[in-house]
Formats: C-alpha cells, structure tokens, sequence
C-alpha cells in the first residue's frame, strides 16, 4: 500500500506542473500552484504598553453615588453568539470591580440583560433595562442587528449606551443622539484591508462574503477601498461547509490574496479547502474571523492568515490581560474585552464626577475627552470616533498576534 | 406500503386508544366534564371572563408570571404570536393532518409584505400598516395555493420534505434577492393609527396595545375557525385526517378541501407574520429558519394537535418558558425534545386532547340520545315490574 | 411588487463559467454527493422497512462525526498532517471508521428503541412517528450544544491531501477518490446485502408485507434493529469522510443541513430506494455545484437542490427511480 501511496505522491508532483500548464493555456480551471507565493511576511509585536494616562475606573477614590446607581450590559450570553457578549461582560465586570473596590462610597450596580445576539429577541430586554429607572449607562449592544432594531428605544428614552463591537456604518447614521461607537466601524475597516494587502504585497484579491449584514458591508467598503485590485467575488451562506465552487472561482481568478468578509465558523473550512487545493496566497479576514477558533479549525492551513480588527490587542497589555483572568476564570481577554472595558470606565468616570442620571451622563459621554486602554475617545456629533485605529493581526502557531497598526 | 385495510385497522385502533386515553381521569379531565356540562350561555359568560382577564394581562403583570429580564407586555406578545401561529398551523397539521414543516415560510412572507409596503427602507409605495394585514393574508394564501397545487398530491411524507424545501427556498431567496434585503433588513415598520397625550399608541417599546391587537386578531380568527371545524368543511378535514383513502372513496374531494386547510393555514401564518413584522419594527430574514419551522410543530403537537384552543396554549408556552426561566434558554430545544418525545409515548394527543365535535348539533344529539336510553331503560323496568 | 423584486437583476446565468467549470463541478459535486448518499441510505432503509422518515438520522451521523474526530485526536492526529508511514495512517483511518460506524449504529438504536418500538407497540399513526423523530432530533442535537457548546471541534488533518491527475482539465484529489470510491464500494456491498444474503431477503420481506413476512417466520423486530444498525453504520462510515472533507463542520448542529440534503437525495432517487439514494446522492452533489456556477454565487447551492427537488417529485412523485424496497428482486 505504501508503494502505491509513493507512486501517487510522484505522479502527483509531475501533475501539479502539468496543472502549472494547464492553468496558463485554458484558463487556469486546474487546480494547484495558482497564486503568487511571493508575499512579504509580516513581523509580529510581542507587547504593547497601556497609554500611561489612560483612565482607570477606580478614579480617586472619593467618589459618592446613591447605591442605587446602576449600570447594564445588554447583549448575548446564552445562544450561539454568546462568546462576544462573554467577552465585553467580563471587561465591564473587571471595569466595575475595580471601580467599587476603590470608592467605599460609591457601589455602582451591574446588570445583564440577554438578548441571545437576536434583533427579533432584542427589543424585549432593552425595553426592560429602559424601564429600570436606575440604569443611567448602558453598554451594548454588541450586534449591529439587534442595535439596528433597538437604538431608536434608547433614543426615546434618553438612556446614554456605548456599543463596544457593533461596526455597521449606517448605525450613527440613524440620528440618535444616545448611540456612541467605542471603535472603529467597517468604513474604517474596509480602507485597512487594502492597507494589509499593500504591506503583503498582494497585487489581486479575491473578496468572498458571507450573508450577514456584517459581512455584506464590509465587503462593500473593501471592494470599494480595493479597487482595481478586486480579482473577482463571490457570495455565501452561513453555515455552509463546502465551499469548493468558491475555492474554484479563487483559484481560476489567480488571485494573491482573498479577503473573506464574514465569520470564523465559516472562514476556517474556506481557508483550509483554499490550502487544500494548492492555494498559495494570503487569506485575509476582519475582526468577525480574528478568533481563537479560527486557529483550532483551520488547522496548519490557517498559517496563512491576516487579519485587520479596529481591536487593541488586549492580551498584549500584561497588566489588564492577569486582572481580566482573575474575572473571566482563568480565561484571557478575548475579542472586545478592552473596548468593553473602556465603555464601562468611561460611564463610572461619569458617574464618579456626579453626573448620576440619565441626561447627565449623557451630556458627560458626548463631552468627553480621554484615553482609555486602547485608543482616545473623544465623538463627533453621530457618536463616531474621531480618533480610529485598526490593528493588523496575523496567526502564529496557535496564536493569533498583533503586526501593528494599519 | 401496508394495505388499505391494516391502515384502517391501525387508525380505528388508534382512535380508540385515544378515545381510550382521554377518557383516563387526567389533571384535565374535571375540567373538561365541568366545561361540557355547562350550557352555551355558560360558556360563552365563561369565555368572556377568561378574555377580559387575558387583555387586563399586561396591566397587572401578576408577579409569579413576570419575566425577570424581559419587559412583560413584550413577552406577551411573542406568546400571542406563537399561539397565532398555532392556531393557523393546526388547521393544516391538527385539522387536516398534513404535516408542513416549513410553515415558517409563510410566517416570512407575511413579515416581508408588511416590511415591503410600510417600512421606511423599501422603495415600494407605502400604505397604511392595518392595511397590510389582509394583504399578508391575500399574497401568503396566494402562496399557499401555489404551493399546494402541485405538491398536495404528493403523500404526507413527501409533503413534508417539500414543505421544508419551501421554507429555507424562501429564507434564502430574501437572502440572495437585493430588494428583500438580507440580513440587513427592513427597519421602521408601519404600525397601526392613533395617538394618546400626543404620542403614538403602537410603538416597539409598549407592548400592550400590540399584545391587545394580536388578541383581538386571535379571537376573530378562533371564532372564524370555530364555524368552519363546525361545517362541512371541518368534516372533510377530520374525514381527510383519519383516513384519506376512506374519505375518498365516501365522495370527500380530498384534494380541495386539503388545498382549503393548506391556504387557510398559509394565511393565518402570513397574518401572524404581518404583525410580528409591526411589533418588532425589524424585519430581517434571521428567525425564518427550519429549527423555529420545527418548534412550531412542536407547539401545536405539545398543546394537543386537532384542538385548537391546545394548539394555542400549546404555542403560548413554548414562547413563554424559556423568557420566564431564564436558565433554560440554552435548554429549551433539548428540553422541548423530551417533552415531545415523552409527550408521544405516554400522552400522544397533547396536553389538550382533540375531541371531535363532528355533528354540529352533537350535544343536542348526545342529551337526546341518553334520554332516549333512559326512556328504553325505563320501559324496560316497567316491564320487568310488570 | 414584482418590478421591485426584479428591479435589481439578482438572476443572471454565467453560462461560459459554468461551461468552463463543468468538469471541476462535476468531481466536486460527486465527493460531496457520495457522503450525501451514504446518509441517504439510512433515510432509505429505515423508510423502506418502517414508512418512517427517520428525521433523527441527522444526529446518527454528527454523533459518530464527534466519535471519528474524538478517535483520530485520540491517535494523536492534529491540525497538521500527520508524520506517519501511509499504512500507518490507513490503520488509524480504519480504527476512526469502526469507532463512527459504531457510534452512529448505537445511537440510531437507541433512537429506535426509545422512540420509535413504544409508539409501534401502539400502532400510532405516522405523524406521531415524525414528531418523535424531530424530538429525538432535538434531544440529541442539543445534548451535544451543551456538552461541547456552540463551537465545532478543533480540526484534525488525516494525511497531506495530493493532486493525483488530470481529467478535462479538472484535477483529481486523493480525497476525491478515496471518498468516491469508498462510498460507491459500500453502496454495492449494501446492495449486494439486500439482494444476496439472509438478511437482506429479511429486509426486503418487512417492506413487501410486514403481516405476511412475519406469518413466515421473519422476526419483524431483529429485522427493524438490523436496519437501523446498518443505516447508523452507513452513516458513521459517511462521518469519517465528511471530516476527512470538513474537518471543521463538527458542531452540535452540523447535521442537520446535511441530513436534509441527504434525504432530499433519498427522496429525489426514489425513497426506500437503495440505489436511488446512489444516484439522488451523486445528482445532488452535482446540481447544487452547477448553480453556483451557473446562477454567479455559491449562495444558490441550496435553492437549486431544492427547487431541483419539487421540480422532479412533480414529474416523478416517487422519485427518479421509484419508491419500493420491496420490489427490489433478488
């Protein structure tokens, strides 16, 4: 049987050139050695340090508020998007802790409302949270969906809420002035996708999207910064597994490089089928493929893999990285921990300057003006950052790390 | 295949065991003998008191039945939806035992005619919202047909497949069309007039006039339904659910009147679609999907298929636990699982049997029946005394 | 309403790069169709013998999908392709086989035993049948949720995969033909089974006439578990391929489109069918592939199936090649 095998394994060496071949005379609809391999690789950093005057939620520890005074995290924690509101709770959490173990005079409240990631879900619990006349701060929520259906409902009710991770452009383009953004949106994203593909060296990518909303806008934004570099697109579904007409399509366009604008779960089988069929290329994903997961799933084929995310990499910060563990039992920040910490350090900075209702919180948010962990924040008038940052990320063994700023 | 005759056997065994089983003194049985023995006024001043108590419902928002976490009047809402969505999916799965598994596709195309003609996001000409209710109705009975022609003919297994076809065909068609926007969906959907101290009374964020429409829809739906189970339509129907052969052969165009249940079905389901459409004010094809196509059933089957008032309180439950024990939610399909299967093994007609009133003057006919052989009896005790 | 809906030409046909891509389709198309039709055999046999459309057969395959990736990291397979001699890495291959194989027939037993012989004892009517089924369904697919949550398992590479040859201009994988043509050599020896052997007169006697088989002396019951067995088998056996082809689609719910196609498959070539489940199978595969060619994007995979689907149960309501796997002839 091994003979055999061997034989195979030299035949199919001697077909790859013959594909070589193929590819050049009809068209490229062979398989094998389509794409350039000659991308740069880019050097990982092994640390960042917090900004030394960022903000800390503990203040100065002479705060005074009614015990009463609550904040809330609304957003998914059971359901199959749970993960991501794991992560932004567990940041507010630490936030929160942090907070009242420095101000005996000043136990601000948390509370949780779960909206399972689900526009249809969603309007119940914020309505919940908006009634508790105690919550005056809100971070959520983390879907640009369920924020899409619910925004106008904080809006009405003049409750301030800062989204640690929903980045669909359109959401500050609905007029409300309670939405504030903690990060970058895909109109941000989308020009730092070129930025990536400029430093790899790539000279075509092929763009592939998935169905959610997410992944259609940001793929609307990539193609757009892409330009002439667009080799070619296609579309699928979430959920799907065999992408092997896809990988066709990547192969025969002799693309360098692929962007796919969409989730992990189906990121990692397109990149591990792309690899598969002798794909050479750099494939790309933004911050909704930048997961732990996607390192597990597509196997040795991820090391490949770029990724752009207005995240800072927050594991990277040694000191917020052990405090988070102590919260998160045992786990390390994930993706939007740090954005959610600096939503709820800012509300608590609030909270602490006297600012203990809804209208003035809400006067402090849009006034205000500091550095937390990961960026300055400071908003223009539609509750967008003026100061954006996109990270470029790429996987290193089972890791995923930061290769700087984009 | 097994033979016309042991089909027969097996569902007349079966109807007995049922007959059996609803017999078995149940939680529900003396509930059931006191509704029975009341009389038509009776009844109706009952139903009236259990209506009046439903719509004070989101004004008292009694403490053991609040929902931690969830705003009430909103949560009622999903229950009046699921329970709607019962009522119509009984008529094809209880009524004329047609087994649809992809009724969500009517679900969607209801909430799509009420995104398409009234939200700010559609280029199509906006009409008012309530008018969008019969026109739900019209296009997902349009629908219906459409989809019934040629597929009815097919047997109940086939039927079933089909069905699931149609649903994710429909899912992924608002997935793949431009106008039907995907995943990004239709916001600001129309709601129903009116305005109270200056403000909107139908807003996303006050649930009880909505829960009070959707109750108000159900009860004109259940009363509608209620004379159709009671005509020769009702008849054909439970003739075609107990034995489609026999129905044929006794003169039931079979074919018609399962293209009536299918429609009648498919509107209700495209007029619960209308109004969840409102009620959220999003509409995006996320929660068209075969698993809330399959949790459908298991409403109508968990509340007793056939009965339309268990279908529903079948339906209002399925919506309503994992909102009160908010634990479960990751639970609550695994849990529903066992419960169903549980549910067909020991008690396979629902919590809420189907008793089936095909006479429309059954109970006059039973009191005459049993005075009759009471009559008889007491001939015959005169004679023996003579 | 219909201008707006064609408004935007959502409905294009690429007709030269479905024509330049026929033949990559094609062999795509056969991988994927072969473990559909693997599965669809288990939708087949049970409804041949039963009348019953198993809908937990889904959850039959994903629970031996978790066993064959449980075994091979196990064996110590990881993300990268393993550094083992070829007869080596056959041996581990055939160890993850047996331990889906087996998985999945458990499993599809248990499904049987606890689901279906109560309600039979009873003589319920069918939809009974189906109801139980999908909470069966839901019983497993969620038992899985909970025990390994809402993400797949980390992946495993069985071996490096390698360009073998070239047909028309299309590239031949060794998976390609491993899956194929393991898959068609199961659906002959299932065939062979049926037709040749003991068991397989059995079988086909329970779905000609279960009174009249009985009266003969054929033990209804046994008759009954040995098809589940062998459709649990089938199904895990088409679980090592899938995670040969996927291997990140082990998730809780992984099965459940898988299982839907399938059993269209079954239903397109003629359920209770052993070689329409071959054949609804392979076009399966084949067709979903051309769409998403023909019609511009990958999204139209499962559209084209379906429509596929109503289309012929309208032309051929017993499906292509008919329904009875009583009829098959010895």
């Amino acid at each position: 049987m091994s003979r055999i095998l061997k034989g195979a394994a030299a035949f199919a060496a001697l077909s790859l050139s013959v594909a070589g071949c193929a590819n050049s005379s009809n068209g490229g609809s062979g398989g094998g050695g389509a794409g350039a391999s000659g991308l740069k690789t880019l050097a990982a950093q092994d640390k960042i340090d917090a900004p030394s005057d960022a903000v800390k939620p503990a203040g100065d520890g002479k705060a005074k508020c009614a015990g009463t005074t609550t904040i809330a995290f609304i957003g998914a924690q059971t359901g199959p998007n749970a993960q991501l509101g794991i992560n932004e709770y567990n940041g507010i959490q630490l936030a929160i802790n942090e907070h009242n173990k420095g101000n005996s005079g000043c136990q601000v409240q948390f509370k949780k409302f779960d909206t399972e990631g689900d526009p249809a879900k969603a309007t119940g619990p914020v309505t919940q949270a908006v009634g508790d006349k105690n919550i005056i701060g809100v971070v959520g929520l983390p879907f640009s969906g369920e924020s899409k259906a619910t925004n106008k409902i904080f809006e009405q009710a003049g409750l301030v809420h800062i989204t640690a991770s929903a980045t669909n452009p359109t959401l500050s383009k609905q007029g409300y002035k309670t939405f504030f953004r903690g990060l970058g949106n895909d109109n941000v994203q989308g020009p730092a996708v070129k930025t990536l593909a400029d430093k790899l060296g790539a000279k075509k990518v092929f763009v592939v999207q998935d169905d959610s909303d997410y992944g259609i806008g940001l793929a609307g934004t990539a193609t757009k910064a892409l330009g002439g570099m667009v080799a070619g697109s296609d579309k699928v579904t979430t959920g799907q597994k065999d992408f092997s007409s896809t990988v066709q399509k990547i192969i025969s366009s002799k693309a360098d490089a692929v962007f796919y604008s969409g989730y992990y779960a189906e990121g990692a089988p397109l990149d591990s089928q792309l690899v598969g069929k002798g794909f050479k290329g750099a494939f790309i994903g933004p911050d909704g493929v930048k997961d732990p997961e996607f390192i597990k799933q597509a196997g040795s084929a991820a090391s490949n893999a770029y990724f752009t995310c207005p995240c800072i990499p927050g594991d990277l910060i040694p000191s917020f990285a052990s405090a988070y563990k102590g919260v998160a039992n045992g786990q390390a920040p994930g993706t939007y921990s740090v954005e959610a910490y600096d939503a709820a350090t800012i509300l608590l900075t609030g909270i602490d300057k006297g600012n203990t209702t809804r209208a003035k919180l809400l006067d402090f948010v849009k006034n205000y003006n500091g550095a937390g962990l990961s960026k300055n924040y400071k908003w223009d008038a539609t509750g967008e950052l003026s100061d954006l940052a996109v990270y470029g990320y790429k996987a290193d063994g089972k890791n995923i790390v930061s290769v700087g700023k984009l | 295949m097994t033979s016309p005759i042991e089909d027969v056997a097996a569902s007349q065994a079966h109807a007995d065991e049922q007959a059996e089983e609803t017999r078995k003194p149940t939680r529900f049985a003396g509930l059931q003998r006191w509704w029975n023995g009341l009389a038509r006024p009776q009844q109706w001043l009952v139903l009236g008191l259990v209506a009046v108590l439903l719509y004070a419902l989101p004004l008292l928002n009694p403490p053991l039945l609040t929902t931690p976490g969830y705003d009430f009047p909103i949560v009622l809402c999903d229950m009046a939806r699921f329970a709607l969505v019962a009522l119509g999916l009984n008529v094809v799965v209880g009524q004329a035992g047609l087994l649809d598994l992809g009724y969500i596709g009517f679900f969607a195309v209801g909430s799509y005619v009420a995104a398409l003609w009234t939200s700010t996001d559609s280029t199509m000409v906006k009409i008012p919202y309530l008018a969008t209710l019969p026109l739900a109705m019209i296009v997902t009975g349009f629908v219906g047909v459409v989809l019934g022609l040629p597929t009815l003919r097919l047997r109940g297994d086939y039927l079933a497949i089909v069905t699931l076809g149609f649903g994710e065909i429909i899912r992924l068609l608002a997935t793949i069309i431009p106008a039907l926007k995907g995943n990004t969906g239709f916001q600001n959907i129309g709601s129903p007039p009116g305005a109270w101290n200056g403000k909107p009374v139908f807003t996303i964020t006050n649930g009880t006039p909505w829960f009070w429409l959707f109750l108000t829809v159900i009860i004109v739906v259940t009363l509608l339904l209620g004379n159709l189970e009671r005509s020769r339509v009702g008849r054909a129907w439970i003739a075609i659910r107990e034995d489609e052969d026999a129905a044929e052969v006794m003169g039931v165009p079979t074919f018609k009147f399962k293209l009536w249940a299918f429609t009648i079905g498919a509107a209700i389901g495209g007029l619960s679609g209308a109004l969840f459409a409102g009620q959220i004010g999003f509409v995006n094809n996320q929660k068209f999907d075969v698993a809330t196509s399959m949790l459908f059933i298991a409403a109508v089957v968990m509340g007793g298929a056939g009965n339309k008032f268990g279908a529903m309180i079948g339906g209002a439950i399925v919506a309503y636990l994992p909102y009160r024990f908010g634990f479960i939610a990751d639970k609550k399909y695994l849990i529903f699982g066992v419960v169903l299967v549980m549910l067909m093994i020991f008690r396979p007609q629902g919590l809420f049997g189907a008793r089936n009133h095909l006479l429309a003057y059954g109970r006059s006919i039973k009191r005459q029946a049993a005075r009759l052989r009471r009559d008889a009896r007491g001939d015959a005790a005169l004679k023996e005394g003579a | 309403m219909l201008h707006a809906l064609v408004a935007e030409s959502w409905l294009t046909f690429h007709w030269s790069d479905f024509l330049s891509n026929f033949w990559n389709a094609t062999f795509d198309g056969l991988t994927f169709g072969a473990i559909y039709a693997l599965v669809a055999l288990g939708y087949t046999l049970v409804y041949g013998v039963l009348n019953l459309i198993n809908f937990a057969h889904s959850e039959v395959f994903i629970a031996g999908a978790y066993a064959v990736i449980f075994t091979l990291s196990g064996l110590g397979f990881g993300p990268s392709p393993p550094t083992l001699s070829p007869i080596a890495i056959i041996g581990d291959l055939l160890v993850a086989l047996l331990a889906g194989a087996l998985t999945s027939a458990i499993v599809a037993l248990l499904v049987e035993r606890i689901a279906y012989k109560p309600l039979r004892a009873r003589n319920a009517p069918r939809l009974v049948f189906l109801i139980t089924a999908i909470g069966m369904s839901f019983v497993i697919q969620y038992a899985f949720f909970l025990w390994r949550g809402a993400v797949a398992e980390p992946s495993v590479t069985m071996y490096q995969d390698k360009a073998i040859f070239i047909v028309f201009g299309s590239t031949i994988y060794l998976s390609q033909l491993i899956i194929v043509g393991a898959a068609v050599l199961m659906m002959v020896g299932i065939d062979q089974l049926i037709r040749r052997t003991r068991i397989g007169r059995g079988i086909r006697a329970v779905a000609q006439d279960p009174d009249t088989a009985t009266l003969m002396g054929v033990n209804r019951e046994r008759i009954i578990m040995t098809t589940f067995v062998i459709g649990g088998a089938l199904a895990g056996a088409a679980a090592l391929f899938y995670v040969m082809k996927v291997p990140q689609g082990v998730i809780y719910n992984g099965g459940f489109i898988l299982g839907i196609k399938a059993f269209t498959a079954a239903v397109l070539g003629g359920i209770g069918n052993i070689r329409g489940a071959l054949l609804g199978g392979l076009l399966l595969g084949m067709i979903g592939n051309y769409g998403a060619y023909l019609l511009g994007d990958a999204q139209w995979i499962d559209v084209v199936s379906f429509i596929v689907l109503v289309l012929v149960l309208m032309v051929r309501p017993d499906g292509i090649l008919g329904s009875n796997l009583g009829k098959v002839r010895a």
